[in-house]
């Protein structure tokens, strides 16, 4: 060692950037069009109102493009594409060609699969690590793996012979657009309907290039049938007297009125709906695993998540250096231009649903609950919403009842197991719970005891083709995925 | 007074809630018939609405004891009531012919198949998760399972027309999936639902897993339907004009329902319609349980 060592200057460091550089994903491989219209009958046409409406991206509030609105008379044409085609056509494929228009489809979508992760990406907000990691290769799965079923349905219900139903409406939401869709379509089709698919009002673009692959695949005309539009949209096509079967995800609420809409008709309904998650955390639990599980539970697609975990019940001995934990790492959560592959926390879908996070995390504070967001720039324009959370929350407050939707954690502590089930139990959902111990025995004794359809331990958000997805209680019935997922398009009796 | 001929004691029909056999807290009663408009057997309650939420209350309470009991032992004590009704066959063939008006042999048939319905079920309790749940192959690292769980509490309208048999085909399958259940039984044949709760009592069914109210279907479908603590709805026998109010007001709690099915009276007697697994199903919910696998 001299005296010539290079030492380098504090004063370097401190210049030192050391933050992420932009990594933009590239969109030059996606073309919106100016103007998309309905796809009925295997056309794109024109709604009879002659009405659109702009779908906007939520990152920069830019028109996207003009869309076709729905209205009745669009909604019975399209009703009647798809009885046409299930009547003359589809009812009477085969099952194995069933399955091979199918496969057709799941190799579209993964070939196509960045384009729709960006087109997804620029329509909903959602940051591209997610639509390119997890909606993306998930909804080719759900086609591959129901497309399998399609020909060995009479193995799947002991004693029964399935038939399918007719015409199936489904109604989407607009947190995971393609994936709803994938959903929806998949295990339908399989099992011989046909379909009036009803995108979210927000998001529709990539129900649309779906639209396209179908034709790509060659589907036959009016199997599927597809009808942008709002809440007036879903409401006359959940309502029309020619279908066999309604299948919807969105909101509790919009959930009953559809289920009161059906009501002495009998026909055939799922609904999977809002959830307010516990996700409960012991003391014996791996804390740095706990908070990435915490952290991805809430943050994960901007809070737009039904089985989000917006409620975190902490064992009261880790609750402080938990909470501290959990903070630190907010606070590293990269938040804005959801096109940037390093991005974190995307755009929050749309004006009115920011109105609603923003009205509730005021309710919050109201009711005296106290306020932690994580100290992030926000882009100048769009919709965004800081990671937040609430500690000091009592049952009884708004935000440990209902669903907020949005980036917003609140946190509630327990002593013992069953004060944890409790208050993990006490709400009108059950969508879905998480548990975190290094106790086996506990997490299936909690797992049992949980009034919730799905229940991740030791990890959460967990999606598969092959697992059953669903509520308990006001969060819906009928079960999404697997095996189970196929009962609802088909005839048991 | 030696030949004096032995006076009857007659029995007073009342409700079942929580164990116990309560009168209406209405005060009302109305009057059982033999057959339509035949002789006079019995005066039944009217069940009220405030009945019907006593009855809630108790399937609420019994609801953990029972899911949360071993399918074998449930399968042991719906097979328990299968033996304690077989011991009292003739007063329930008495009974049953008298309510329905019919022939002593036929309602004794009734009899014996509603027996034999309690031991089918019996057996099922504890193979429904191997029928209905499966091992998932998610694609990663994770061991996931689904399994069935009941629903919670079940409000099941009587069939109208077989007032034993069809009862015990509607209400059988739903607690062999570990619900409760809050009956409204046959408004016009009520007697032998409240002679069964006499053997649900003793058949080590704990208090509240099933309860029985008799009264005017249409007057208690509204409170039982609306009612927030009531998670699934078997209307099966109900009638078509009430199903679609019924449904409305269910809808505010997102009850599962399964709608009426009207099956003639001697489908009951038939095992290829009036008895099924995925009747069973119908009030069961799946619970998908993701696991990690790794050191």
């Amino acid at each position: 060692m001299t005296d010539q060592t290079p030492v380098p200057a504090a004063s370097t460091l401190e210049t030192l950037d050391l933050g992420y550089a932009p990594a933009p994903e590239a969109t030059d491989h996606v073309r919106i069009r100016d103007h998309y219209g309905l796809l009925i009958g295997g056309k794109w046409v024109d709604p009879a109102s002659g009405k659109g409406f702009k779908t906007v991206n939520p990152a920069t509030e830019v028109v996207l493009a003009e869309v076709a609105e729905a209205g009745e008379e669009d909604v019975d044409l399209a009703v009647k594409a798809a009885r046409a085609a299930y009547d003359k056509l589809w009812s009477k494929t085969s099952g194995t060609q069933r399955a091979k228009y199918l496969f057709r489809v799941a190799r579209v979508l993964q070939e196509r699969a960045r384009e729709f992760a960006v087109l997804e990406t620029i329509d909903g907000g959602k940051p591209i690590k997610e639509s390119r990691d997890v909606d993306l290769p998930l909804a080719a799965a759900h086609f591959f793996y129901y497309a399998g079923w399609a020909d060995k349905l009479d193995y799947a219900f002991p004693g029964r012979s399935p038939r399918p139903l007719g015409v199936a409406a489904q109604v989407i939401p607009w947190n995971f657009p393609l994936l709803m869709a994938a959903w929806k379509l998949a295990p339908a089709l399989a099992a011989g309907n046909t379909v009036v698919l009803k995108p979210a009002e927000t998001t529709p673009l990539t129900a649309l290039l779906l639209g396209q692959v179908l034709e790509q695949a060659e589907l036959p005309p009016g199997v599927v049938n597809i009808l942008t539009g709002a809440g007036a949209t879903g409401a006359a096509l959940v309502a029309h007297p020619d279908v066999d079967k309604v299948a919807f995800t969105g909101s509790t609420e919009v959930g009953k009125a559809i289920q009161r809409t059906l009501a002495g008709s009998g026909t055939r309904l799922t609904l999977e709906l809002g959830g307010k998650a516990a996700n409960i955390v012991f003391d014996d639990a791996p804390i740095d695993q706990a908070i990435e599980g915490i952290v991805n539970g809430i943050y994960f697609n901007q809070g737009h998540v039904c089985c989000a975990g917006s409620r975190l019940l902490v064992q009261e001995s880790i609750a402080e250096p938990l909470i501290a934990k959990l903070k630190r790492r907010m606070a590293t959560l990269r938040v804005g231009d959801p096109l940037d592959k390093n991005t974190d926390v995307g755009a929050i879908n749309s004006r009115q649903q920011l109105d609603r996070i923003e009205e509730l995390v005021a309710s919050g504070e109201a009711e005296g609950a106290e306020l932690y967001q994580s100290p992030c720039d926000l882009p100048a324009r769009g919709f965004w919403f800081r990671p937040t959370v609430f500690t000091g929350v009592a049952q009884s407050h708004r935000i440990a009842q209902e669903e907020i939707f949005g980036p917003v954690l609140s946190v509630l502590t327990f002593r013992t197991p069953a004060e944890a089930v409790e208050k993990a139990n006490n709400t009108p959902y059950g969508l879905s719970a998480g548990v975190w111990t290094d106790k086996g025995s506990r997490i299936l004794d909690l797992a049992s005891r949980l009034r919730a359809g799905v229940v991740w331990a030791n990890t959460f958000n967990r999606f598969d083709p092959t697992s059953p997805f669903g509520g308990y209680k006001e969060s819906g019935f009928g079960r999404e995925g697997g095996l189970h997922g196929l009962a609802p398009y088909l005839d048991l009796s | 007074m030696a030949d004096e001929e032995r006076l009857e004691v007659r029995k007073t029909y009342k409700l079942f809630i929580g164990g116990k056999f309560p009168r209406t807290e209405s005060g009302r009663s109305y009057l059982v018939t033999e057959g339509k408009g035949g002789k006079p057997l019995a005066n039944a309650c009217r069940a009220s609405r405030k009945d019907v939420r006593d009855a809630v209350v108790a399937a609420r309470a019994a609801f953990p004891t029972w899911a949360g009991m071993t399918a074998y032992n449930r399968g042991q004590i719906l097979y328990r009531i299968a033996e304690m009704l077989e011991g009292r066959r003739e007063q329930f063939a008495d009974e049953v012919s008298r309510s329905e008006g019919r022939s002593r042999k036929a309602a004794g048939a009734e009899v014996g198949k509603a027996i034999d319905r309690w031991v089918w079920y019996a057996g099922w309790a504890d193979k429904l998760a191997q029928v209905f749940g499966s091992s998932n192959p998610v694609a990663g690292p994770y061991f996931n399972f689904s399994v069935p769980e009941p629903t919670g509490v079940v409000g099941v309208v009587a069939p109208p027309d077989s007032s034993l048999l069809g009862l015990v085909s509607r209400l059988a399958p739903v607690i062999a999936g570990g619900n409760t259940a809050v009956v409204l039984a046959a408004e016009q044949r009520p007697l032998p639902a409240i002679t069964l709760a006499e053997v649900l009592a003793t058949s080590d069914l704990p208090s509240g897993v099933v309860n029985l109210l008799t009264g005017f279907t249409a007057e208690l479908i509204g409170p039982l339907a609306a009612h927030m603590d009531v998670n699934a709805l078997d209307l099966a026998g109900l009638d078509l004009a009430l199903f679609r109010d019924a449904e409305l007001a269910a809808a505010e709690s997102v009850k599962r329902v399964v709608a009426p099915v009207n099956l003639p009276a001697k489908a009951w007697l038939d095992d290829a319609s009036g008895q099924d697994p995925y009747w069973i199903a119908a009030f069961l919910e799946t619970k998908t349980v993701w696991h990690p696998i790794g050191g």
